[in-house]
C-alpha cells in the first residue's frame, strides 16, 4: 500500500497554526519557501495561492508579481522528514513493516493484512478517516507491487486497488510516464521521444526489437531512476526492489534531576555513579550493552555540556563506566551549579547476560583487554591504540595498516615466507649518504645519524616496482638490500631507482627498516 | 631439617635448575629493563625473543593442565613519540611468527602517557605480556615509576619488557637489567655472505636471582641460544648444557646430517 501525503508541508504548518483547511490564516494566498542562491523559492502552496497563480518551484518574485498579497513562511523540509519517519511508524498499524518514500510518501506491507480490516476497500477507508483525523491530506492505494502502488496512489483516481488477478501493465496503461518515479532528465527524454504513457513505453518493451532499442537508450544507466526499463520491470514485479523498512530504535536513557544544584567535584561523581549503576540495570533489561554514551549535564543558567564516551567492546559494568567518565569529568564548569543529568547510551550492541564476579575476583586478576582498552584510549584517543594488519601492496609502507584493536580482521594473504621483512619500520625512509661503493652496486660504507657503517654481509637486491595503478609514471623502482655491519647491526636499505632509468638524476639511498 | 632446603629431583636431574646463572628456557622475570642504542632494533628483537622464550616456558610448566589460552593473548607494545620516531614502528611482516596476529600497538605521545599505558596493560588479566620502548631518561620515568611497574606486574603476573633506547643505567626497580647491543649473527647455510639469524651481545648487568654474567643471544626461531663468550667458558663447571653446534640456517633437528640425505 503507498500513501500519498499530497500536502505534508502545508499540512504541518497549518498544524502549527491550528488552523483548518482553507480557514483562518490559510485563507489568504500563503505559501512556504526556502533561501536559494537566485533568492527565494516556493516550495509549497496553499490553495488561495495556488488560485492566483503561484506553483511549486516558482521564484517568490515572480510569484509577488501575480499576487501581490502573497504571504510567505519558511519551509521545514528536515522537520518534514523527520514527521515522515514518525508517520511511518505509525502506519505500521496497517501493516507490520513500512518504508519512507521520500519526500512525502509512505509505502506499508499489507500482505495478507486486509481481511483484517475487512477488505482492501476498508482499509483504505480507514487510511484516509484516520490521516483525515490527524489533519493529512493523503491519497492511498493498494497494488501487489510497490511500484504499480505508488504509481496508483499519485496519478490515479484516489483509492484505487489493484487485486493480484489484474494485468499490472493493462490497468496502468493510461497513467502518464512520470508514474514510474523516473528523474526529471530522463522524464525529458522520454517526452520529447514521444513516449507519454506507460501504455507506450510497454507496448515498445514486449517486443523484443523496442526493448533491445530502449535498452540501448539507457544502456548507461544503471540507478533505477534513470532506467525506464528497470522501473517497468519493478512495476510489473518481474525484477525485485528491495525497500528499506523503518524501525523504531529507542535508546537507553536515564536521568536524574537534583533538588540542588551541585557545585563539587565529589556528589558530581556521585551522581554519575547513580546514573551508571541505573544505566546498567536499563542496559541489562535490554539484554544489551553500551557501544557509545553521552552524559549530558544541564547547567542552572541554562548551558549544556555533553561528554561522549566509547567503548572497544559492549559493556555496562557500572564501575568500568563512572571510571572512564572521571577522566573526560575533569574540566567541567559547574558555573552556579549543576540541576541535571542525563546517560545516554546512543549506540547499543547485543550482550549475553553473563555471571557477575562473586567474589572479588576482578581486583585480583585485573581488567579484561575490552576495559584495558577503553581505558587507553580514553586518555590517548583512539589513533593511538591500533593493531597492525595487512594490506594488500608489495610497497613495504603499504602492505601495513593500523585499524582498531578489537575488529575483526580482513582475511588477507600473508607476506610470503621467502621474504625477509624487518622487526621495526621507520615513519619516513631515511636518506643515507654512500661513501663508498662496491662495483656490485652496494654501498660498502655509509653515513646515517652521523654515524658511519661499514658494511660486512650483504643479501639483495629484492627489487620493488613502484604500483603504477596508484603512483605516477615518473615514480622509481626500489632494490631492497638486507645488510649487517661489521659490528652486527642488521638494517634493511633500498637504491631509488637505477641509474639511467631515465626518471631523475644518480639514484639516492634510503634506510626504511632495522632488522632485530 | 626443613625439607624445603632440599634440592627436588627436577634439580637434581637437571643442573641448570639449581644454577644461579640465568640460562633460556626458564620463567622469564616479570619486569625487564633492556638498554640498547637508539640506532638498532636488537633492544625490541631481544625483548620479542626473551618474552617468546618465557612464554614457552610456561607452555612448557602447564603441559598436561587444562588448555591454556596464554598461546592466544595479545601482547601490548607501547612505544613513546620519540622512541617511535628513532628506531620505528613494529612491521608486521618482520614480527616472530607467533606474535603477528596478536599485537597491540600503542602511540604514546609523551612519557607519561607511555607509562600510563605501561601500568594499565600490566594490570590487564588477557595479555601474554608487555614490551615497552621509552627514548632517553625522561624525568616521568624514575625509581618511583619503575616501582610503581614491578609491583603490578608481580601482582598481576603479567611480564613487562621495558627497552630503554640511547638512555643511562639510572635507577631502577626492574627485575632483571640487561644491556643488549647487535652481534654479528652466524652466516646462514646457503648463503654466507647474507646476514642470518639475529644475535646479540647481551650483558645481564643486574638481576636479584640471577650472577650478573654476558651472553650471546641467538634468536634460532623455535628456541633461544645463549653461549657464554669463549674466554671465560673453560673455567665454568657449571656453565648451562653447551649450546648447539652452530649450523646456521640449517634445522637442527636434521644434526650435522646433510639435508639432501633426508
Amino acid at each position: 500500500m503507498a500513501i500519498w501525503t499530497c500536502e505534508l508541508a502545508l499540512d504541518r504548518w497549518r498544524h502549527s497554526e491550528a488552523c483548518t483547511a482553507g480557514e483562518g490564516a490559510d485563507a489568504q494566498p500563503l505559501a512556504l519557501i526556502t533561501e536559494t542562491a537566485h533568492g527565494p523559492r516556493i516550495d509549497a502552496a496553499n490553495v488561495a495561492a495556488r488560485a492566483e497563480g503561484s506553483v511549486c518551484g516558482m521564484m517568490l518574485a515572480d510569484a509577488r508579481t501575480l499576487c501581490p498579497h502573497l504571504q510567505v513562511r519558511p519551509s521545514d523540509p528536515a522537520g518534514d522528514l523527520a514527521f515522515l519517519e514518525r508517520l511511518a511508524v505509525w502506519a505500521q498499524r496497517w501493516g507490520p513493516w513500512s518504508a519512507i518514500d521520500a519526500p512525502d510518501g509512505l509505502l506499508v506491507d499489507v500482505t495478507a493484512v486486509a481481511h483484517l480490516f475487512g477488505g482492501e476497500r476498508r482499509l483504505l477507508a480507514d487510511v484516509a478517516q484516520r490521516c483525515k483525523a490527524r489533519g493529512l491530506s493523503v491519497r492511498s492505494a493498494v497494488a501487489p507491487t510497490a511500484g504499480a502502488a505508488w504509481a496508483l496512489a499519485h496519478y490515479a483516481p484516489p483509492e484505487a486497488i489493484l487485486t493480484p488477478g489484474d494485468d499490472i501493465a493493462d490497468r496502468l496503461a493510461d497513467l502518464p510516464v512520470a508514474a514510474l518515479r523516473l528523474d526529471n532528465d530522463v522524464l525529458l527524454v522520454l517526452r520529447r521521444l514521444g513516449l507519454k504513457r506507460l501504455g507506450d513505453l510497454a507496448g515498445i518493451g514486449e517486443g523484443a526489437n523496442g526493448r533491445d532499442a530502449v535498452h540501448r537508450r539507457f544502456r548507461n544507466r544503471k540507478s533505477p531512476a534513470a532506467n525506464p526499463l528497470i522501473r517497468m520491470d519493478q512495476l510489473r514485479g518481474r525484477v525485485p526492489e528491495p525497500l528499506l523498512p523503518v524501525i523504531p530504535l529507542s535508546a537507553a536513557l536515564v536521568q536524574r534531576r537534583l533538588m540542588e544544584p551541585i557545585r563539587h567535584r565529589n556528589l558530581l561523581d556521585k551522581v554519575v555513579e547513580d546514573l551508571a549503576a541505573d544505566m546498567a540495570r536499563e542496559l541489562e533489561g535490554r539484554g544489551e550493552g553500551a557501544r557509545r554514551l553521552q552524559l549530558g549535564l544541564w547547567r542552572v543558567d541554562g548551558e549544556v555540556v555533553l561528554r561522549d564516551l566509547e567503548l572497544a567492546a559492549a559493556t555496562r559494568d557500572p564501575a568500568h563506566i563512572c571510571r572512564l567518565f572521571a577522566a573526560k569529568l575533569d574540566d567541567v564548569d559547574a558555573g552556579f551549579g549543576i540541576e541535571m543529568l542525563r546517560l545516554r547510551a546512543s549506540w547499543a550492541e547485543p550482550l549475553k547476560l553473563g555471571q557477575a564476579d562473586l567474589e572479588a575476583a576482578a581486583e585480583e586478576h585485573g581488567t579484561s583487554l575490552a576495559a584495558c582498552i577503553d581505558r587507553l584510549t580514553v586518555r590517548l584517543g583512539t589513533a593511538a591504540v591500533q593493531r597492525p594488519v595487512l594490506r594488500a601492496s608489495h610497497i613495504p609502507e603499504r602492505a601495513q595498516g593500523w585499524q582498531p584493536p578489537l575488529e575483526a580482521e580482513a582475511p588477507q594473504q600473508e607476506e610470503l615466507a621467502f621474504h625477509a621483512r624487518p622487526l621495526k619500520l621507520l615513519d619516513q625512509a631515511e636518506r643515507i649518504a654512500v661513501l663508498y661503493a662496491s662495483p656490485d652496486g652496494y654501498p660498502r660504507r655509509f653515513r646515517w645519524r652521523g654515524g658511519v657503517f661499514e658494511v660486512a654481509r650483504v643479501e639483495g637486491p629484492e627489487r620493488i616496482a613502484p604500483e603504477w595503478w596508484r603512483e605516477k609514471g615518473s615514480t622509481r623502482l626500489r632494490d631492497y638490500y638486507r645488510i649487517e655491519d661489521d659490528t652486527g647491526r642488521r638494517y634493511w636499505i633500498y637504491r631509488a631507482g637505477i641509474a639511467g632509468d631515465g626518471r631523475g638524476g644518480e639514484p639516492d639511498w634510503f634506510l626504511q627498516g632495522l632488522f632485530a | 631439617m626443613d625439607m624445603a632446603s632440599l634440592p627436588r629431583a627436577v634439580e637434581l636431574a637437571c643442573p641448570a635448575a639449581r644454577n644461579s646463572r640465568w640460562h633460556p628456557g626458564g620463567q622469564a622475570a616479570l619486569h625487564s629493563e633492556i638498554f640498547t642504542p637508539g640506532t638498532e632494533a636488537s633492544g625490541a628483537g631481544a625483548a620479542l625473543a626473551l618474552a617468546l622464550d618465557g612464554m614457552r616456558a610456561s607452555a612448557r610448566e602447564s603441559e598436561g593442565a587444562p588448555k591454556d589460552d596464554t598461546q592466544e593473548r595479545c601482547i601490548l607494545w607501547v612505544q613513546d613519540m620519540k622512541a617511535q620516531r628513532l628506531a620505528g614502528r613494529p612491521y608486521r611482516p618482520g614480527l616472530p611468527e607467533a606474535l603477528r596476529h596478536r599485537l597491540i600497538h600503542v602511540a604514546a605521545k609523551t612519557p607519561e602517557d607511555a607509562l600510563f599505558a605501561l601500568e594499565e596493560g600490566v594490570r590487564c588479566r588477557d595479555l601474554a605480556c608487555v614490551i615497552g620502548e621509552v627514548a632517553g631518561n625522561p624525568r616521568a620515568l624514575d625509581f618511583t615509576a619503575s616501582r610503581r611497574l614491578s609491583l603490578a606486574a608481580k601482582r598481576h603476573g603479567v611480564p613487562l619488557f621495558l627497552v630503554r633506547l640511547n638512555a643511562e643505567h639510572d635507577l631502577s626497580s626492574a627485575r632483571m637489567r640487561w644491556d643488549v647491543v647487535a652481534a654479528p649473527s652466524a652466516p646462514p647455510l646457503w648463503n654466507p655472505a647474507a646476514p642470518g639469524h639475529p644475535a646479540w651481545q647481551a650483558q645481564l648487568f643486574r638481576a636479584r636471582t640471577h650472577a650478573p654474567g654476558e651472553w650471546t643471544l641467538r634468536d634460532e626461531g623455535s628456541f633461544l641460544a645463549a653461549e657464554r663468550p669463549p674466554e671465560r667458558h673453560a673455567d665454568t663447571a657449571t656453565s648451562p648444557d653447551p649450546a648447539p653446534a652452530n649450523h646456521g640456517d640449517l634445522d637442527l633437528r636434521t644434526g650435522a646430517r646433510s639435508l639432501a640425505a633426508l
